[in-house]
């Protein structure tokens, strides 16, 4: 019955469109409309397939095909840019991470786009902007959530200090667990853990007027943080080879009492298949910080019109019915990615769903963007190296923390 | 016929290496207009990109790739001598055996480094049967060793199928004779086996040096990108091109064109300039036996 519904949904909502789509077609030159092809990720692929389906129903000349991009985000990252130093039409609509929409923008491999976003969590729809235009929009989101054992632990901590004083009580009487893991290998999961840490110091990587701020205080304490956390085994040592999925085992296994992880990790733990020991006994919280809840990350991707498309009319309306009100509705139905959309996280019938909606909601909110830059794989990298050589304890807080603020200098300019 | 050879040579060696070059003295892609948009086109930098050459991470990678181009060749001769002498008995199961010996090559390299990614993870088997709690994977000495054993396991068969074609052209009287003069078996492999089988066994070292002087799958997919302790040239160059800097890179490879190129020519020229000609016509005739 559901499944009829959205359906019904999608087909009222793709009719719509056409109408209104085809007023627009008169001014249109006829060549921008057309086939299109939407470059994916392989997550969700099955409810995206769907929307595209509904799309396709309702389009019949402006097909869209989907293409699946690689599976890591960093040989996403590599396709399109390959795809765009050649001008390849090969993609109309691309999904970008939220942290590349600067660069793309900035080397007009992407179009601006005039779309309403009212809709949408603010924090969202900031990632999909530069220097104050939109060029994307939020398909997805997600913020870092706590994970944490709720057979063992009866409040989850708001502080730091809380989560270790929790800890020191609950861990003794336990074999094999330790405290607190996160991402910490070093790759985009170490940049997004240590501007969470800052972020739930008080402080940002940047500040407003995007100069870095890594030798403040809110910065030091963060860095401390982890780098003690290291040192006193609070976050067991092979943390430091954990991406999501190293650490995501290791909770299910038990090894961890809480766990900094995306909202993708509650469905995989809540299995009663026998791969999660924890199911039935965790929840999910926002993050803590120094003096209070911490600031999460935000994560995510968006959707984008390449600027090389051969049918940039028939991609602009594909942009919008995607990130229509019905369609992201429909999708949260079958896949339990963090949409960006706030009716959502409002719905009862979705809270039921998915009980940790409103600590996400919450926490996206409260969250902080990566920071912003046209280089932002130089930016990363100079994070990940300072970050490593901290948490690692090869180079003292201090160092490291101005190492990095002297090197993030010149690639912000 | 030469002229299409030289066309298609021309086509898939010297254009990519002449386009490398000229990137390597240009810079593009880097500046910003006042609205924020990168402006289009590329700058004559002059040398500006090979300065990176001079400075830590560039020689840290360098010495990584000598070190593990040294020590993996090392061993996999050493091994890939001795599977290719066992290899060479006549016994039964020998076909099976043989098949075992070259599975590690068949192997794509990317899956075999996400293979010894799961033994050496920090719960994996490595640790498990060795009854420690090293951290294989994460930056540090331990991470070269991982790439050595993990690289020395995918090749040495490589190295030992080679051998086994050489071995298999020393003719039988060879042996009946220093049996009849009253060899010893030790006697019988450094004076006849090693000597005659030696020609092929270059050839081996000449392929696995070229290879190991440009590893890049192993460390990224086994230890990861951006590891001190194992990167290597390529990993360094792949590095740069990803974040866009493509003049830098192109500069790192031409550096690595030139070290790889000197490396082999040293080779050539100190163990037989012949060396390549005469063993192809061998190697050719043994691999058909092999089959």
């Amino acid at each position: 019955m559901k499944a009829l519904h959205v359906t019904t949904a999608a087909l009222a909502l793709g009719a719509s469109l056409v109408a209104c789509g085809s007023a627009e077609e008169q001014q249109a030159p006829a060549q921008e409309r057309g086939p299109i092809t939407f470059l994916g990720g392989k997550f969700e692929a099955e409810s995206v397939q769907k929307i595209v389906d509904a799309w396709n129903a309702a389009h019949p000349d402006e097909k869209a095909t989907v293409v699946l991009l690689p599976e890591s985000a960093d040989e996403q990252r590599r396709k399109l840019i390959q795809n765009a130093q050649t001008k390849s039409a090969a993609g109309d609509v691309i999904l970008i991470d939220a942290v590349w929409t600067s660069e793309f923008a900035a080397n007009r491999w992407v179009d601006e786009l005039t779309l309403d976003t009212s809709g949408f969590l603010p924090t969202t729809v900031e990632t999909a902007k530069y220097r104050d235009k939109l060029y994307a929009m939020p398909v997805f989101t997600g913020t870092g959530l706590l994970y944490y054992r709720t057979d063992l632990v009866e409040q989850p901590p708001k502080t730091w200090a809380e989560m270790r004083r929790i800890c020191d009580e609950v861990l003794p009487e336990q074999r094999d667990m330790s405290c607190y893991g996160g991402q910490f290998d070093k790759y985009e999961g170490l940049t997004v853990n240590f501007s969470e840490a800052v972020a739930s110091a008080g402080g940002e990587l940047l500040d407003a007027s995007g100069q870095p701020q890594l030798t403040g205080e809110p910065a030091k304490q963060a860095a401390t943080f982890l780098a003690d956390g290291f040192k006193s085994g609070m976050i067991p040592k092979e943390a430091i080879t954990y991406k999501e999925e190293e650490g995501r085992v290791a909770f299910q296994e038990g090894k961890l009492l809480f766990y900094r992880n995306w909202a993708y990790g509650y469905e995989a733990a809540q299995k009663t298949d026998g791969s999660s020991k924890v199911h039935g006994k965790f929840d999910v919280a926002p993050i803590p910080g120094l003096t209070g809840p911490g600031a999460g990350t935000l994560g995510g991707n968006n959707l984008a019109l390449s600027a090389f498309s051969q049918h940039k009319q028939s991609a602009r309306d594909f942009i919008a019915f995607m990130t229509s009100a019905a369609q992201i509705k429909a999708f949260a139905q079958t896949s339990s990615m963090p949409v960006p959309l706030t009716a959502v996280y409002e719905d009862p019938a979705m809270i039921e769903k998915y009980p940790y909606l409103p600590a996400l909601k919450e926490g996206i909110l409260a969250a902080k963007p990566r920071p912003k830059a046209v280089r932002y794989g130089d930016v990363t990298a100079a994070i990940q190296e300072s970050a490593y050589a901290i948490v690692t304890g090869a180079k003292p807080v201090d160092q490291g923390l101005s190492e990095l603020q002297s090197a993030l200098g010149p690639l912000l300019k | 016929m030469l002229s299409p050879t030289m066309v298609v040579l021309a086509l898939v060696v010297f254009y990519p290496l002449v386009a490398a070059l000229r990137e390597s003295f240009y810079e593009s892609g880097q500046r910003l207009d006042a609205d924020g948009f990168v402006v289009e086109g590329e700058w004559f930098a002059g040398l500006a990109n090979y300065a990176g050459v001079a400075q830590q991470r560039f020689m840290n990678a360098a010495l990584n790739t000598t070190l593990f181009t040294v020590v993996t060749v090392a061993l996999e001769v050493v091994l890939g001598v001795a599977m290719a002498l066992i290899m060479q008995r006549a016994f039964r199961g020998r076909a099976l055996l043989r098949a075992g010996i070259l599975i590690p090559w068949a192997v794509p390299t990317a899956v075999a480094g996400l293979m010894w990614k799961w033994i050496f993870q920090a719960d994996g088997v490595a640790n498990a049967l060795l009854g420690t709690e090293i951290l294989w994977t994460a930056d540090g000495a331990w991470a070269k060793l991982a790439v050595i054993v993990a690289d020395t396991w995918k090749t040495a068969p490589f190295v030992g199928l080679l051998v086994l074609a050489g071995l298999q052209i020393i003719p039988a009287d060879v042996y009946e004779a220093a049996r009849v003069d009253g060899a010893t078996p030790r006697q019988t492999f450094w004076r006849v086996t090693l000597p005659l089988v030696r020609p092929a066994l270059l050839v081996a070292v000449l392929f696995r040096l070229m290879d190991a002087l440009r590893v890049f799958d192993l460390p990224y997919v086994l230890v990861g990108p951006r590891k001190q302790s194992v990167e290597t040239l390529s990993g360094l160059i792949w590095d740069e091109a990803t974040r866009v800097h493509y003049g830098p890179a192109s500069a790192y490879g031409t550096a690595l064109f030139g070290y790889i190129a000197v490396i082999a020519f040293v080779f050539v020229k100190l163990l037989g300039a012949d060396l390549l000609g005469d063993v192809r016509a061998r190697r050719r005739e043994g691999s058909a036996r092999v089959a």
